[in-house]
């Protein structure tokens, strides 16, 4: 059957274009890959190459033709055995098979007009989530750090499973720069405590390449500064991946780290990163304000089959506090907790955010006004039923980062108190976040930088009207 | 194309070394690498064509003229090995013996596609046939391949890992750093450099102070090698010699593939940066398939009519696919929100 040569699209958006030139006439032979024609386009001049073999049987549209449609058939080529004179035959052939195509390109905008009735898109899957596991009556609670908790979180991960690893920098024989990986190397060899060199790009690619392999890094990042080196496999490669190959393979992977000002360590060491990567579909983000937490969603990171962010603050690497003392203790991602009940105003944070909320808790309720006051925990999927619950008995809200505000994660719960909760509002949500400055040095420039207490008092206290 | 000056470097020597010497095919090497890189051309033709009719959209890049350098490489693997590569992937998937079907209907953007439609032809993955992607981001395969690596050797199994990537890749920081990684840890990644001498529009003397890339991991002591990338005897050649080091626990190795693609960058590149004449010096003297195509009639491994038959096959599996991928329905719309999180 002879062949259709159709006006080629030779770019996303090319429609039409002009048949400036045949190189080849009617009765040559053609092979693939002979140039057989120049087409115009609004960009270029380009060469058409023929993907099929056999004679030029006819010229349909001639060398000079301008604003030619794409598909529209251009010329036919003949097999072996046929003649011209099959063309005209097969001509209504050659217009139906065009029609057929056109039909399918046309389909977008065929489907136009019906656009209000169908529905854009399908409805965002809900995450669901269990509530935290019971601790039993009677478990003996030990007090340690924030830091401590870490180490021991990954060390019973990698205890129960030998896929488990850890990589970064100076996590092995210096025993982690901030401690955190302390004894890991004693317990677990070198093989899966693992020292790189200095090189983020290069070893977030590789541990989402082992991930994709079907391991289990945790990959530490000295700082989630640094991890700006990194951020294009983290969110290229790790985030969507999974989705990318229709299901068949992904990272499950842990980029944790200390992320958001320590102290005096200036602005290229002290940037918050929550609002970047909870922005991402396809990862997991976790922040923790207490050592029972850390230790809990940790173990819940290593354990989930997606790639986590896991935001940690330098600060709290020391604070002490309770942890249950279980053979396993993990808690569910995607869970805010009630840190303090309160019936006056919600006060929403969430790590070192904490601090100054519960503080500001405190001198609240010197002053008559009890703030209830929520710990997000994880940021992505964020627990929006907590808050909203406790706005619709508050009638107020104020939320509390050390990021910046425009785009924060405070931006994004005022909207979602706004969309679920706008009636029962009995002000506008207020936002306290670090100054939009990147971080000075002076102590006391710095501290201007930061929330402090004096400012989440003074923002609930607007919204309470007082 | 001038005469391909291979060069060898090893730890002890430096680019005077001879290249791995090529190895003679038997009639069932010649007739297999034959039909494989004529499968990947056809393939590609059509893919182009489909793109011409508006059926593939977005970026298209077509492999055309490389087809040696993948059907070389993969005849050097076993079960288990794997390979990743950026977005001039569909030579790749197809050596790897992913389904020309499912690659198309990717490429259309259709339910049964690779990636169920939801990749495209930059993001393809299979990892029944060890092929892992398929990456947009120049460069970024590389450090991911050397993390397959890595879990072949925590796993203490001797499976090599290929990583390719082309001369433009070859100028991103992350190479470096996954070149040292890899040897510092002697890991079994074979970096395979298809360099097809642009860039996009870049050629690799405006683009790379040295232009001798098998000597990239010099300062990491990595092995390296320049080959035919035109002659599957000679990537098959050097194939094996880098697999086996890899294998035998040496750590990585590098191999420059000298290699030519006829078309443009992707689909709408016009290359004004070079001559026809250029490239069709390359097509008429050097092209991988015609040299294969004269070795076996003139050593009389095959008939005219047998490689026709070949041909008539190749072009039958070529088209099924195609009319697969015209055919198949579009994605349905639930999968919008499904394979983010599992």
């Amino acid at each position: 059957m002879p062949t259709n040569i159709l006006m080629p699209a030779l770019s996303p958006t090319m429609e039409k274009g002009n048949l400036a030139k045949w190189l080849k006439k009617e009765g040559d032979t053609i092979k693939s890959g002979d140039i057989i024609a120049e087409i115009e386009t609004d960009k270029a001049t380009m060469e058409v190459e023929a993907s099929d073999e056999g004679t030029l049987g006819k010229i349909l549209i001639a060398e000079g033709t301008q604003d030619v449609a794409v598909n529209t058939p251009i010329a036919v080529i003949l097999n072996e055995g046929e003649d011209a004179s099959s063309v005209k035959a097969e001509a209504p052939a050659a217009a139906k098979a065009e029609k057929t195509e056109e039909k399918a390109e046309a389909k977008p905008e065929a489907a136009a007009p019906k656009e209000e009735k169908a529905p854009a898109a399908p409805a965002a899957p809900v995450h669901a989530v269990a509530a935290d596991p019971d601790v039993p009556e009677g478990t003996e609670m030990v007090t340690i750090t924030m830091r401590e908790a870490l180490r021991d979180a990954m060390a019973e991960e990698m205890r129960r499973d030998g896929d488990v690893f850890v990589m970064g920098e100076e996590v092995a024989e210096y025993q982690g720069a901030y401690k955190v990986t302390q004894g890991l190397l004693q317990e677990f060899g070198d093989k899966r405590v693992i020292d790189t060199p200095i090189t983020e790009h290069g070893f977030a690619g590789l541990g989402v390449g082992a991930a994709l392999a079907g391991l289990k890094p945790i990959v530490e990042f000295m700082t989630f500064n640094f991890a700006m080196q990194a951020i294009d496999q983290i969110i290229n490669s790790a985030a969507k991946t999974l989705y990318m190959s229709g299901g068949q393979m992904g990272a499950q992977i842990v980029f944790r780290g200390p992320n958001g000002a320590a102290a005096r360590v200036g602005a290229q060491h002290s940037q918050d990163y929550s609002a970047w990567y909870s922005n991402i579909p396809g990862l997991r983000v976790i922040s923790p304000s207490n050592p029972a937490d850390a230790k809990g969603l940790l173990k819940a990171a290593i354990r989930d089959p997606n790639p986590v962010i896991f935001l940690e603050n330098e600060i709290l690497y020391g604070q002490s506090g309770p942890v249950p003392k279980m053979d396993d203790f993990v808690l569910p991602i995607g869970k805010a907790k009630v840190a303090r009940a309160g019936k006056d105003v919600t006060i929403i944070s969430w790590s070192m955010g904490m601090q100054y909320a519960l503080k500001a808790a405190d001198e609240l309720a010197k002053d008559g006004i009890e703030a209830e006051v929520i710990d997000l925990r994880t940021l992505k999927p964020m627990d929006t039923e907590t808050f909203i619950a406790s706005v619709k008995k508050t009638g107020r809200a104020v939320t509390v980062e050390e990021g910046w505000q425009q785009s924060g994660v405070g931006a994004e719960i005022a909207a979602r108190i706004m969309e679920q909760a706008f009636d029962y509002l009995d002000a506008p949500v207020a936002r306290v976040s670090g100054k939009e400055v990147p971080m000075p040095y002076a102590a006391n420039l710095e501290k201007l930088a930061l929330p402090s207490v004096a400012e989440v008092v003074e923002a609930a206290k607007a919204v309470c009207y007082r | 194309m001038p005469a391909v000056k291979a060069n060898s470097n090893t730890q002890t020597d430096d680019d005077q070394a001879p290249t791995t010497p090529l190895v003679e095919f038997s009639k069932d090497q010649d007739l297999a690498a034959y039909e494989m890189m004529l499968s990947i051309r056809r393939f590609e033709e059509k893919a182009g064509q489909m793109y011409g009719m508006g059926l593939i959209g977005g970026f298209c890049h077509l492999y055309i003229g490389q087809e040696a350098v993948v059907v070389g490489m993969q005849m050097a693997l076993k079960e288990g090995d794997q390979v990743i590569t950026g977005y001039r992937d569909h030579g790749h998937m197809i050596a790897c013996g992913m389904d020309a079907k499912g690659v198309m209907a990717e490429l259309t953007g259709r339910a049964h596609g690779y990636s169920k439609g939801k990749g495209g032809s930059m993001h393809m993955f299979s990892k029944e046939k060890g092929f892992y992607g398929g990456h947009g981001i120049v460069g970024a395969q590389v450090p991911l391949g050397t993390g397959l690596a890595f879990a072949n050797r925590y796993r203490g199994n001797d499976n090599v890992t290929l990583a390719y990537f082309g001369d433009g890749a070859a100028n991103q920081g992350q190479v470096y750093e996954s070149f040292n990684m890899a040897e510092l840890w002697k890991l079994p990644v074979v970096y395979v450099i298809e360099n097809n001498r642009y860039a996009m529009g870049t050629s690799s003397t405006r683009s790379s102070a040295e232009t001798n890339l098998s000597r990239r991991g010099l300062s990491f002591k990595i092995p390296g090698e320049q080959v035919d990338g035109m002659d599957v005897r000679a990537v098959k050649a050097a194939a094996d010699k880098a697999v086996a080091w890899c294998r035998a626990g040496k750590g990585p190795y590098i191999l420059e593939m000298l290699t030519y693609r006829y078309r443009g960058h992707s689909m709408s590149d016009p290359a004004k940066y070079r001559t026809r004449e250029e490239v069709d010096k390359v097509r008429t003297t050097h092209d991988p398939i015609d040299m294969v195509r004269l070795r076996v009639l003139e050593k009389k491994f095959a008939k005219e009519e047998d490689l026709k038959k070949i041909d008539a096959s190749v072009r039958d599996l070529v088209n099924e696919a195609a009319e697969f991928a015209t055919h198949d329905p579009e994605p349905d719309p639930s999968e919008l929100f499904t394979e983010i999180y599992r």
